[in-house]
């Protein structure tokens, strides 16, 4: 690859307590690129999301995204506040503002992080929701949507951050299974952008259409990657082989 | 057993209530200098700022464990020996100053357990979107403690309004002040008393009616 990585993980490490979460994991991420993660639970796979933009501070390793590099060891709260507007993160549980309407939702980081006007960000907003398909919901509140519903929103507050890295924390695993087609679907659209992307998923199939890469983490490493063909009809390492005969 | 004087009780309602407005003015004054100021303590006792914490829990910790009456006089009677540009305080600048210390003690513990009652998940999206905490606190945590502190603190509201009849004890005539001169002149302290306890009830009974409403706006996020 001449283009150097629009997105450089070294050496990232994290524990809880006595328990090491995070080894030592290193991985360069080109800008379009779909990277779906893919193991057993409990294997780190949240964590790396989370560390990449310190929900959880990890305990050494360098990020650096496009000319940001957030080393943990000296990372102040400007570092790390702008790597977080560099990334967009999509929760499993949502995590929409209980407190804000679908359209709110999607305009608040707007105005008072990016310092967008406010009638340029309700535009914004209103085009988001036609694109996730709840123009009509624009005023309701998350109470009174369903999870399908929530998780979109969640996903359009995402893409209208615009930002260089969007980050999905498992987005369809807390769903009813009637709401993770349409979930699918919308991720099927952001990825069709070309939208640099990270995302943890158990949703296999999914991970097979839309991915540049699949990595397949146990034990806080990455013990294999490749282009999904590679790594889930030919898998060479025998964890990776015993995990998928037990999720297919 | 003497028969109540009803007719002086009809006579002095109307007295009293013209000192009505002097017991509401210093109560919703003192509840607003009083939530901002609960609400800075709050989140500081959230944060524990190193230095300032200790600061503020000697704070409260002063605030909650003496007397209102004693703070009252401490203000207006015992500050200005000290501090001599205090001397010409009067009696309801001093009044509303101790209800606002007095009652931010009490309201911050109950908006700080509010704050850390607000799912993680919502601190958590707002530090992801690239909030800093001050936005974090100022657009999402504070606006939804709110809705669960809200009964509480409208208890405490309720507590400021009756408090304000120990301003009669820095000499201010409000609506207690102003019974209790009336009761002097005419003997008839039962009758007096009775009217002025039910003046304080109505103020109460109509702001526990407003309260409704308070909560149908905070839970209208909520409603499905």
């Amino acid at each position: 690859m001449t283009k150097p990585a629009a997105i450089s993980i070294k050496g990232l490490s994290k524990s809880f307590g006595a328990t090491r979460v995070l080894e030592d994991i290193n991985l360069d991420i080109a800008e379009g690129e779909r990277v779906v993660v893919i193991g057993p639970s409990g294997t780190g796979k949240s964590t790396l999301l989370r560390c990449l933009n310190y929900l959880d501070h990890p305990d050494s390793g360098t990020i650096r995204i496009g000319d940001l590099s957030v080393d943990a060891d000296k990372a102040s709260r400007a570092d790390i506040l702008a790597l977080r507007r560099k990334t967009s993160f999509v929760f499993q549980n949502y995590a929409l503002f209980a407190n804000k309407t679908a359209r709110e939702n999607i305009t608040q980081a707007l105005i008072t992080v990016k310092g967008q006007p406010k009638a340029d960000a309700i535009a914004r907003a209103d085009a988001t929701l036609r694109e996730t398909g709840l123009a009509d919901k624009a005023d309701a509140y998350p109470a009174a949507l369903s999870g399908g519903q929530q998780q979109r929103v969640g996903i359009g507050r995402a893409m209208a951050l615009d930002a260089d890295l969007m980050l999905f924390d498992e987005p369809t695993s807390a769903l009813d299974p009637e709401w993770v087609g349409e979930v699918l679907d919308l991720m099927r659209q952001v990825a069709e952008k070309r939208q640099t992307m990270l995302i943890v998923t158990h949703e296999i199939q999914f991970a097979r259409e839309i991915a540049d890469r699949i990595i397949f983490m146990d034990g806080g490493k990455i013990v294999e990657q490749g282009p999904p063909k590679q790594l889930l009809e030919a898998p060479q390492d025998p964890r990776t082989k015993a995990f998928l005969r037990r999720v297919s | 057993m003497r028969a109540l004087d009803f007719e002086y009780m009809l006579d002095l309602v109307p007295v009293l209530l013209g000192y009505v407005p002097l017991t509401l003015f210093m109560a919703i004054i003192g509840m607003f200098f009083a939530l901002i100021l609960a609400s800075i303590l709050a989140v500081e006792r959230v944060f524990k700022i190193p230095v300032l914490d200790s600061f503020v829990r000697l704070f409260i910790s002063f605030f909650r464990g003496t007397p209102l009456l004693v703070q009252l006089f401490l203000f207006y009677y015992g500050v200005p020996q000290v501090l001599s540009f205090l001397t010409n305080i009067d009696g309801v600048t001093a009044t509303i100053m101790g209800l606002t210390l007095h009652f931010s003690a009490y309201m911050a513990e109950s908006i700080r357990a509010a704050i850390l009652g607000v799912d993680r998940s919502q601190w958590e999206a707002a530090q992801a979107v690239g909030m800093t905490q001050g936005q974090m606190m100022y657009h999402i945590i504070l606006p939804q403690a709110a809705r669960v502190a809200a009964p509480t603190l409208v208890n405490y509201f309720i507590d400021m309004i009756k408090g304000t009849s120990l301003a009669f004890t820095l000499g201010v005539t409000e609506v207690m002040g102003a019974t209790q001169k009336e009761a002097a002149g005419s003997f008839l302290y039962f009758e007096a008393f009775l009217v002025v306890a039910a003046i304080y009830w109505i103020m109460v009974e109509a702001l526990a009616f407003l309260q409704r409403y308070l909560e149908i706006y905070l839970n209208k996020a909520h409603a499905r």
